[in-house]
């Protein structure tokens, strides 16, 4: 592991001056710190996916290409333009106007060209003029085209896995070009000739082997609900008790693992499971289909639907009505954009129908799955829940819109209602940071891995700088998001830039302020930290490692 | 794959210096990790913690979430910090030989 170096340092080398040469002729810097591992053999091959044969590191000069590699991108990329008119239309139609360029964070952050969105997306066009094009393949170079050798490879494997997936080029992109899905093409011919990386692949494998991404089998599974079940009795007074794999529950609740695995999602859980108490839901938990998360989207169309169909697998298998999910971010780009041609429509479900409110999700007709943050901000709306702000006092809260829920499924006003009813302290970040223009994390689509801690930290910067702002403001302390790999990333992110901030799923908060039937008079938030407590929240060491 | 030599004991690691598979545990490991550490002397507390790690995973299969480990040990986690200054992670975890966990974590 590299050591990055310190914010004050790392601030300075933001500011990088263009380069003097075109970037064609700079080659990808491979060195250590500045690639994600690639994946084990033992994933691959547990994924039926292609190997590379032997074991290597995107540092080697020679990289373990198969024989006829050339022949397989150039088929593969053949056969995805046959498939996806979005991709050729996307190959044909940028006329690098630049409105995307200084709109990544990672451009931002590193101030590489590479990482301009057209750029990153040109070295792919280029492959693409050359092998498809009649004006490439005659005049070449001078219309933007190059020939596929293993340094453009080298450089696929080092841009496409700088970018987060997250649209927020494509926000401002006058054609709507879908950068995100150009990645995916890229990433899906790379994975093609098995070059990828083991921070996806070993969480998909894990998902097919035990049912979720950090390879937590049911037994234990189990044993971490039941220890948050002593937990909010502790806190609360009230004893939980969830079933789980119950044929004939009315909903299927499926989230991501890192909810009921890392901190701080673990609290996010436990308000989850107030919350359902609260309002008597007829709902199970599943340990087969005990991922939200889709791990899948980060490497091949084919994975996202082969991950995709477990939770419909069992939510038929449960006879259920219906799936709820919970505050994961990529998920409901796999549910709200790709699900239904991939594996639905899920017709042996039945269009959700909330059993407190009588709410019909009209929007989730067809895949059957509503977000946690409709679901409650509805019963909110229809005032079912017996709140008591006032125990979220001392925290004062900015949410950060996950780039998936907002930009991929419009997202934007039920989890700020939800913020606004379970908490007296809410500010906004600067406009243009926020919303459908909201910052990433800075280590989405696959990217929350150390070894790439500087690269995180550099994405990240104008989120976390956005932060700063209504920090230094107002006296935020608490950033609320809705996506599991935020709830992962964004601790550290906040430790390096703004250590004075925390980070929150958003029903935590709504598990803090619900008043519950019965319960003792409550003195401390979920978090065992005193509900009175006037210093600022902060991060507490909490975070693992 | 990289390898470790400690003491006549070859280990196999992965890019970050974990062992690559708990088999190839033992307590020669232990040691050497505790250089790499800096911890001088392993004591009983240090030991109670990889025990508990090593029979979560035998298990499990998988590291325990922290407050888990937190509640197995009677250790809050700033003590458990103080035992493995990498933290339980990167210190405890790999002196135990336990894999890192991967995905939204």
């Amino acid at each position: 592991m590299v050591d990055i170096p310190k914010p004050e340092e790392l601030i300075k080398k933001t500011d990088t001056p263009l380069p003097s040469k075109r970037w064609e002729n700079i080659p990808a810097d491979l060195s250590p710190g500045k690639f994600c591992y690639p994946t084990k053999q033992k994933s691959l091959e547990y994924l039926d996916l292609p190997t590379p044969g032997r074991e290597w590191s995107p540092a080697d000069e020679e990289w373990p290409l198969p024989e006829n590699w050339q022949e397989i991108i150039h088929e593969g990329f053949k056969e995805r333009l046959e498939k996806y008119r979005s991709l050729k239309v996307f190959m044909d139609i940028c006329v690098r106007c630049g409105a995307c360029a200084d709109k990544c964070h990672f451009f931002i952050g590193t101030g590489d060209p590479k990482n301009m969105p057209v750029v990153r997306a040109e070295l792919l066009r280029s492959i693409y003029r050359n092998d498809f094009t009649t004006a490439g393949k005659i005049l070449g170079k001078i219309a933007g085209a190059r020939k596929l050798t293993p340094a453009v490879i080298k450089e696929w494997f080092s841009y496409f896995y700088q970018c987060t997936e997250c649209r927020r080029c494509s926000v401002f992109c006058p054609y709507g070009i879908d950068t995100a899905e150009i990645t995916m093409m890229a990433r899906e011919l790379l994975t093609l000739v098995g070059l990828n990386i083991n921070w996806i692949l070993e969480p998909a494998a894990n998902c097919f082997r035990t049912g979720n991404h950090l390879g937590i089998q049911p037994h234990a599974f189990k044993e971490m609900i039941d220890f948050y079940c002593d937990d909010i009795e502790e806190v609360t007074g009230i004893r939980i008790d969830p079933s789980f794999n119950r044929k004939g529950a009315e909903i299927l609740f499926i989230t991501p693992s890192g909810d009921y695995f890392a901190d701080p999602g673990i609290y996010t859980m436990m308000g989850y499971l107030l919350l359902f108490e609260h309002i008597g839901l007829d709902y199970t938990l599943s340990t087969y289909a005990s991922e939200g998360g889709n791990f899948g989207l980060f490497t091949s169309a084919d994975m996202v639907k082969r991950l995709n169909a477990k939770m419909y697998i069992e939510a038929k298998r449960l006879g259920v009505k219906w799936i709820l999910g919970g505050e994961c971010g990529h998920m409901w780009r796999v549910i709200h954009q790709y699900m239904d041609t991939l594996n639905g429509p899920a017709d042996f479900l039945e269009a959700p129908v909330s059993p407190i409110t009588g709410t019909k999700f009209e929007n989730a007709a067809s895949t059957k799955m509503v977000h946690i943050m409709e679901f409650t901000a509805d019963l909110i709306k229809h005032d079912k829940l017996k709140i008591d702000p006032s125990r979220n006092d001392n925290k004062v809260v900015t949410f950060h819109d996950g780039c998936n829920p907002s930009r991929g499924m419009g997202l934007l006003e039920e989890p700020r209602y939800v913020i606004k009813n379970v908490c007296n302290n809410f500010y906004e970040m600067p406009e243009n940071t926020i919303r459908e223009q909201t910052f990433c994390c800075g280590s989405g689509a696959g990217l929350n891995t150390e070894e790439i801690m500087e690269l995180r930290m550099r994405g990240g910067l104008p989120r976390a700088n956005a932060v700063k702002y209504v920090h230094d403001k107002f006296g935020v302390n608490l950033l609320a998001c809705i996506c599991a790999i935020d709830r992962a990333s964004l601790p550290p992110l906040m430790n390096y830039w703004v250590p004075d901030v925390g980070v929150t799923g958003v029903h935590e908060l709504v598990g803090n302020a619900l008043v519950m039937d019965g319960e003792i008079e409550r003195t401390s938030d979920l978090r065992f930290e005193p509900l009175n407590d006037e210093t600022p929240e902060g991060n507490k060491g909490e975070a693992d490692e | 794959m990289a390898t470790v030599e400690y003491e006549g004991n070859t280990f196999n690691v992965d890019e970050d210096g974990f062992i690559d598979s708990f088999d190839g545990w033992t307590k020669e490991w232990v040691q050497y990790v505790k250089l790499q550490e800096g911890i001088d002397e392993l004591n009983e507390e240090h030991w109670m913690v990889i025990n508990v790690l090593q029979d979560y995973y035998k298990k499990n299969g998988i590291a325990p979430m922290v407050r888990i480990l937190s509640k197995l040990t009677k250790f809050k986690l700033k003590h458990i910090y103080e035992l493995f200054p990498s933290g339980p992670g990167k210190g405890a975890c790999k002196m135990a030989g336990l894999p890192k966990p991967t995905g939204c974590v």
